[in-house]
């Protein structure tokens, strides 16, 4: 499935994934980690704890209709995947991140963004094994 | 409080993830496709995304504190182990396979689509199976 390179709206969406991740460190002095929000709402240590939390979460599932108010366009979503690849991907997500304490926006821009070596070398190591999985995926197995 | 300003941040990392491509996985996965259709969009994700995180937590970190909380809670352990390579690992794997990442899949909720609701059905069982593991490990290790 052929996709449009786009620029300027993925650096203005990086822009504001930024933007998200210093406000939350300048209001709330946490790190902005979609795992560390998913895994605090399923286990939580606390009633405020869980409360900011779905707050940031309820604010995120409301964000595909409010590019629809402004653009008039739902974002593109296009699954290239089975079923059973969606859901046993899911699965290994799910436990990789728990374990790893973080992923592409936990690591990857926050801790990336602190110059941790910790989320340096997840990053890093997770990149490299999404691109041997994907190559692997498409061009030695052929799904 | 902080919970209008957490609703309106999510909000902007939503809009953010959902401009920027992050939740199509079509376009995640030809990101990583460079021996297929490549599509460099990522790298202007993460660029972006990089350098204004890196210049806004210089900016805030020159504050004793942050403004609704007492300190900054930002994580200390530095420790590069097994747990954190091999998880990494099977995180990039399960990310290659269905081309959501969490922070992609979670805005993508909005959108309605049922396979946004699989996959993210999907980490949360991961997510527990991790957790019961990592307990019955922690088991094995207090009864060793």
């Amino acid at each position: 499935m052929e996709t449009v390179f786009t620029p300027w709206a993925s650096l203005g969406g990086g822009v504001l994934i930024g933007l998200a991740a210093t406000l939350l460190m300048l209001f709330l002095g946490r790190i902005m980690g979609a795992t560390g929000i998913l895994a605090g709402l399923l286990v939580p240590s606390s009633g405020s704890e869980f409360a900011w939390r779905a707050a940031v979460l309820l604010g995120m599932v409301s964000s595909p209709l409010a590019l629809l108010a402004i653009t008039g366009e739902v974002p593109t979503v296009q699954v290239p995947v089975s079923t059973p690849m969606l859901i046993g991907g899911g699965l290994l997500v799910g436990i990789g991140v728990t374990f790893s304490s973080g992923c592409t926006s936990g690591h990857g821009v926050c801790g990336m963004a602190r110059l941790s070596t910790r989320s340096i070398a997840a990053t890093l190591t997770f990149m490299i094994a999404t691109f041997a999985t994907v190559y692997v995926v498409r061009h030695v197995i052929g799904a | 409080m902080r919970l209008i300003f957490s609703y309106l941040i999510g909000l902007v990392f939503g809009t953010g993830i959902a401009l920027s491509g992050m939740a199509n996985p079509a376009k995640v996965l030809n990101f990583f496709d460079i021996a297929g259709n490549w599509d460099p969009s990522l790298i202007f994700v993460m660029g972006g995304a990089l350098v204004t995180t890196f210049i806004g937590y210089r900016l805030v970190f020159g504050r004793a504190a942050p403004v609704l909380a007492d300190t900054f809670q930002v994580p200390v352990n530095r420790t590069i182990d097994a747990r954190l390579l091999g998880g990494s690992v099977v995180f990039g794997v399960g990310w290659g396979i269905a081309g959501f990442c969490p922070g992609g899949a979670l805005p993508a909720l909005g959108t309605g689509r049922w396979e946004v609701y699989a996959f993210t059905a999907a980490v949360i069982a991961g997510i527990f199976i991790a957790k019961f593991l990592q307990t019955q490990g922690g088991a094995r290790r207090v009864t060793a």
